[in-house]
Formats: structure tokens, C-alpha cells, sequence
């Protein structure tokens, strides 16, 4: 894109990647409560939630934390920017990853033990879907020679076609990113306690209002990948992008938690046989 | 006017309770009553949570237990005591280890009789325990805030 578009995306992103985000996640709330038979909080739950912890007393356990955690909200913005903006791929993921590596950084600096079991549990996700992220972009950037999601939005024909294997693959890692059950072991966005929450344990007001608030942020640039997929067609982009995640609630509402055990040998499993499997039909071709 | 009532997270303590109060704690977050509705949640983490629920009576174990909660909790905060035990003691207010209700602790801004209290009485204690969250809300200093 050029210039002024790009900058044009970035302020877009910023402004309304939160609104959708949060939407998202309050329709997430209403539609698992009708799974189970309730009738569900209203759709702007979300928000009044994160307005609220906003107003709370602000404790920090030392002064690192909020400026970890700070960090992590930026650079999930900076990730969603560079993506939107139609930048490199691959550094939109690195500057993802770090931005997960400064919350298990403000996860330790607590000096908690549920903190601390959290922030191990969440390295363990992070090498759980790691190498299918590196996949999806090596196999992005084999098909249309690019890293540049320009490039790659703009391409001929729709990914699916030439990545259904990465496409799953991306999928089932999608279950972790959006911290869904059965693979929601360090923090699960349910009301859950104690370790399966461990990483938020010891944030409170603000800082977990930008915990949450980051998480909107990436979701939206998460379902911007999906969209990438199908990116010669705007509606059925789109149209994936929300089937997948209905999907991803109907999966979180009918699966319990899995160990930690599973999650790291399913998803590279999954990396291994969908993932090069695809690739190496890319390159045998 | 803040969020705080649209928004009101409970931490859960069961303080040497039977376990009636708690089940009845419970089932407002069954399909039938699904506090979830007024985006109630119990949520488990004093740090995150708004309104402190107690039930049953203060004995020497659980007395440490009930102030370390109370005083990881971040303001605006409110505690609500529920059941019988909770509010003065109850049947065991007399026993030689039972300090009585919650109040001998920690401050308590509602008290929600029954034994047990019944699921619509602890939804009514806890909207009016709303009322007094937005007011602690309004006197928090701007230094808290």
C-alpha cells in the first residue's frame, strides 16, 4: 500500500480494532451462554468490564509489572499496524512474540507462584504454536514470494487453494492464540482461578484492563490472518473469519482442559504433518 | 458514574460454612438464576474481584484467611455476609472457638439473612451491595483513582 494508505490502515487499526474486538468477545459471552442455557450478560459486557477495572484502585506488586505489561499491549498494537498496514509479515509475528514474551516477563517479575506456574504455562503455549505460525508465513511467502502482506493480499488466487494443509493446521493453533478450551491453560478467558488463569493472577485494575484490552487487539489481527486465506474475495474472507470463530466457541464449549502435555504434542504434530506436509508439496512441485 | 455496578466480580470465601450457603452461592450461577446476567462473575481472585462474599462464622483458622482476602482486594471494594453464620454466628455463635459473625473482622456492608439464604435474597444482597460500591466509588480519593 502506499503512504498515506498505510498510515490511513494504522489509524483504523488503532481505533477500531478494540470496538470490534470487544464485540467479538461480548457476542462470544452470549453465545457460549446460550450454549449452556443461560441467557447470557448483555453484548457490551466487555467494555463495561474494562471501563470498570479501569476506576479500580491501581496495586502494582513492583514497578516492572506495569511497564511490562504496558509493553505487551504496545507491541500487540505494533503487530496489528504492520499487518494492517500491509508491512512484513514476519516482523508482524516477531513483534507479536515479543509482545507475549513481555507478559510472561510481567507474569514473573511478580515473584507469585501462581504467577509463576502461569507464566511457564504460557512459554509452553508459546512453544506449542510457534512453529505453525513460522509455517503459515514460510508457506505464505513459497506461494506468492513475498513476506509483504500487501503482496500477499493482492496475489491472484486465494491461498486456500495452494495451503489447505496450513490453513488447518493455522486453525488448530487458532484454539491456543484465542486462549479456548481445550488448550486454555494459562489463561483461560472464563472466570476461572488459580493456575488455569496464573499469568493475570496478580495484575489488578489497569493493568488488567490492558491485558484485556491487548487480547481484542490481537484476536482482530489473528482473524486478519484467516482473512488472508481468502483474500481475493472480500465477503467470503470474511464470512471464513467469523465461521471460524464459531467454530472456536463451539470447540471451547464442548471440550475440557487438556494437559499441557497434549497441547504441546498435538500442536507440533499438527505443525509436522499439516504444516510441512503442505510445504513439502509446495516445493516437490 | 462508573461501571462498577455493571460490572460487579465476586470473590467466594467459605469461612467453616456448612456448605449450604455456598451451594446457594452456586446456584445463582446456575441456568436458572444466571447472575451472569447483570455481568456478575465469580471470578475467585481477590485482586480482580469487587465484592467480598463470606460465608459461615469466624473461627481462629479462618480469621487470617478472611483479612488477607479482604485486604488484597482493590478499591472500591464491599463485603457481603451471607446466611445466618455469617451475619452474627449463628447456631454456633456460642462454641468455644467461634468468634462470631464476619463484622468481628472485617467491615460488613450487607448482610443477607437465611439459613440457608436463599439464591434470590444473596441476588438482592448483592445488587444492594452495588448501591454501596458506586458510593465508595464517589468518596475514593483521586490519589487511589
Amino acid at each position: 500500500m502506499s503512504g498515506m494508505n498505510s498510515w490511513i490502515a494504522v489509524v483504523l487499526y488503532i481505533v477500531l480494532a478494540p470496538i470490534i474486538g470487544g464485540l467479538i468477545a461480548g457476542v462470544d459471552r452470549k453465545i457460549s451462554a446460550r450454549m449452556q442455557g443461560r441467557f447470557g450478560p448483555p453484548l457490551l459486557q466487555p467494555f463495561y468490564d474494562v471501563f470498570k477495572l479501569m476506576s479500580k484502585e491501581n496495586i502494582v506488586v513492583n514497578k516492572h509489572q506495569k511497564f511490562y505489561v504496558l509493553c505487551f499491549l504496545i507491541f500487540v498494537i505494533i503487530t496489528g499496524c504492520i499487518f494492517f498496514s500491509g508491512g512484513d509479515l514476519l516482523l508482524a509475528i516477531f513483534a507479536l512474540t515479543l509482545g507475549s514474551v513481555f507478559l510472561i516477563i510481567a507474569a514473573y517479575s511478580t515473584y507469585s507462584p501462581y504467577a509463576y506456574i502461569g507464566a511457564e504455562r504460557e512459554m509452553l503455549q508459546m512453544m506449542a504454536y510457534e512453529p505453525m505460525v513460522i509455517l503459515t508465513i514460510v508457506g505464505m511467502y513459497m506461494v506468492t514470494k513475498s513476506f509483504n502482506v500487501v503482496d500477499i493480499f493482492t496475489y491472484n488466487q486465494p491461498l486456500i487453494y495452494t495451503l489447505p494443509g496450513i490453513f488447518l493446521g493455522f486453525l488448530f493453533i487458532l484454539t491456543i492464540k484465542f486462549r479456548k478450551s481445550p488448550f486454555d491453560i494459562s489463561m483461560s478467558h472464563h472466570a476461572h482461578q488459580e493456575i488455569v488463569r496464573g499469568v493475570i493472577t496478580e495484575f489488578s485494575g489497569k493493568e488488567l484492563a490492558y491485558v484485556e484490552i491487548a487480547h481484542w487487539y490481537e484476536n482482530v489481527f489473528l482473524l486478519g490472518m484467516v482473512f488472508l486465506f481468502f483474500a481475493t474475495n472480500w465477503a467470503i474472507g470474511a464470512a471464513f473469519a467469523v465461521v471460524t470463530y464459531l467454530l472456536e466457541i463451539f470447540i471451547d464449549n464442548n471440550n475440557s482442559r487438556l494437559k499441557w502435555q497434549f497441547a504441546l504434542g498435538s500442536a507440533w504434530i499438527v505443525a509436522l504433518i499439516l504444516g510441512v506436509g503442505n510445504i513439502a508439496v509446495l516445493a516437490l512441485k | 458514574m462508573s461501571y462498577l455496578p455493571k460490572s460487579p466480580w465476586l470473590v467466594h470465601y467459605d469461612a467453616s460454612s456448612c456448605n449450604g450457603c455456598d451451594i446457594e452461592v452456586l446456584a445463582c450461577l446456575t441456568p436458572l438464576y444466571d447472575v451472569e446476567r447483570f455481568g456478575v462473575l465469580n471470578i475467585g481472585n481477590p485482586k480482580h474481584a469487587d465484592i467480598f462474599v463470606v460465608t459461615g462464622s469466624v473461627n481462629e483458622q479462618n480469621k487470617s484467611v478472611i483479612q488477607n482476602i479482604y485486604n488484597q482486594m482493590a478499591e472500591p471494594k464491599v463485603v457481603v455476609a451471607i446466611g445466618a453464620c455469617a451475619t452474627s454466628g449463628g447456631i454456633f455463635r456460642e462454641c468455644y472457638n467461634v468468634q462470631g459473625g464476619v463484622d468481628k473482622v472485617i467491615p460488613v456492608d450487607v448482610y443477607v439473612p437465611g439459613c440457608a439464604a436463599r439464591p434470590e435474597a444473596i441476588i438482592d444482597g448483592v445488587v444492594q451491595a452495588l448501591g454501596v460500591l458506586e458510593e465508595k466509588y464517589k468518596k475514593m480519593g483521586k490519589v487511589a483513582k
